[in-house]
């Protein structure tokens, strides 16, 4: 490979020659231009297309992440609304229910009311009517006992029907008075009536 | 040299296969050629100079160390069979180059006195040393440092095309034209060849990596502020 006219030896292995420097430095150039012009500006564009995109990559995940949180907070809100609707029905329905059972329990005491009343009411008609009946019946009877013991009829009507008004009068006086007092008078009667 | 240029046609033939449809997913070629271009620019020039003032410089490394690669493999290459740079004249340049840029770089950056004074003159020396060290230091800076350079490529690769020759003309002789009882020795000689040629692949990237780690250590000490 030796293209000069002789074998260098000696330091001249360390001198080089014209032709050296020469195809030394065409080869460095063209290398040179090579990767400067070429391969260097290429690689490097790849390499930079690489990176953006790897970028571009990690941003597109960072934002589907963003959304997905997102989506997560609003389905989130969302819940927490519906709970609160839920809660609200709960607490209407469970009020509805207290005042329906409230109202109900009212109007019941008002019928129970009503039909204690009603009853008293029906009591005291019959207690009246048995009064009634019994003061006619009471009036008789004593009529005709006391004329039985008297002995004496009492045929005049206007009399009769006197001394009986006369008596139930004082007997009603006596119910309506004390007890004492109702002896008392009956006892203070007995005698001026006999 | 006609090797150099046979060297030259098929490194950026092979460079340009690899690359030529280079895509975003590489191929296998694209990767390998990826991977190379970084291992320059990240374990040689950056992380010497540093990652913002490597910027500049990262594609004259690349060159310089590619171009000492393909040279040096061309000694273990059937048929090339002779290191591009086992002659002085690639070794030289390169390290011209490289001696033009750190010395422009250097006055360009502090101004010519500043940069020779730091490079020249240590700091916190007495003076009647500097009358022994300041000759010390301009040989170092204008001559030693390129001419190491140069020839510590020139001698490795010279030395290794030397012992590959003797081993395989060692065999080649011992087999065909020796005695009998020394043909034996050329079994011996022949593995010495194989394994020497493994070792010169090594040394050609060893020697691919020191030129261009050197250059830039070299360069570093002209961008520093003081030496």
């Amino acid at each position: 490979m030796i293209s000069a006219d002789h074998t260098p030896s000696g330091i001249e292995i360390f001198i080089p020659h014209v032709y050296d420097w020469f195809w030394s430095l065409l080869v460095t150039v063209i290398i040179a231009v090579f990767f400067f012009k070429y391969l260097l500006p290429k690689l490097n564009a790849i390499l930079d297309e690489r990176a953006a995109k790897i970028e571009g990559g990690i941003a597109l995940a960072e934002k589907v992440q963003a959304e997905a949180a997102e989506a997560k907070a609003q389905t989130d809100a969302e819940l927490d609304e519906a709970r609160k609707v839920a809660a609200d029905i709960k607490e209407g329905a469970s009020n509805d229910g207290a005042a329906i059972v409230a109202e109900a329990r009212a109007k019941a005491q008002a019928d129970a009311a009503r039909i204690v009343e009603a009853a008293h009411r029906q009591i005291e008609a019959e207690r009246a009517s048995a009064v009634v009946s019994l003061r006619e019946e009471v009036g008789g009877l004593a009529t005709e006992l006391a004329s039985r013991i008297v002995g004496e009829s009492l045929a005049d009507d206007a009399r009769q029907s006197r001394v009986i008004d006369r008596f139930l009068d004082d007997l009603d006086a006596g119910l309506a008075g004390e007890n004492e007092r109702v002896v008392a008078s009956s006892t203070d009667a007995e005698p001026g009536q006999v | 040299m006609l090797v150099r240029l046979v060297v030259t046609v098929l490194f950026v033939l092979l460079l340009w296969l690899a690359v030529r449809k280079a895509r975003l997913i590489p191929t296998r070629g694209q990767s390998l050629v990826e991977m190379g271009l970084d291992f320059v620019r990240v374990q040689i020039v950056e992380q010497t100079l540093g990652k913002e003032r490597a910027k500049p410089y990262v594609g004259m490394f690349t060159v310089i160390f590619f171009t000492i690669l393909a040279m040096n493999l061309a000694g273990v290459v059937p048929f090339l069979n002779i290191a591009g740079t086992s002659r002085m004249g690639l070794p030289a340049l390169l390290a011209l180059w490289v001696f033009v840029t750190y010395l422009v770089v250097g006055v360009r950056m502090h101004g010519a006195g500043k940069y020779f004074k730091a490079q020249l003159i240590p700091p916190g020396v007495p003076w009647p040393m500097l009358i022994l060290l300041i000759p010390i230091e301009a040989l170092q800076l204008f001559v030693i440092r390129p001419v190491t350079l140069a020839l510590r490529l020139v001698a490795n690769m010279m030395a290794g095309h030397i012992m590959l020759v003797l081993c395989f003309v060692g065999t080649h002789t011992l087999f065909l034209y020796s005695d009998a009882i020394m043909k034996p020795l050329g079994a011996v000689t022949f593995a010495a060849g194989i394994a020497i040629t493994g070792f010169e692949i090594f040394v050609a990237v060893l020697q691919a990596f020191i030129f261009t780690l050197l250059s830039v250590v070299y360069l570093n000490f002209s961008l520093e502020e003081s030496h």
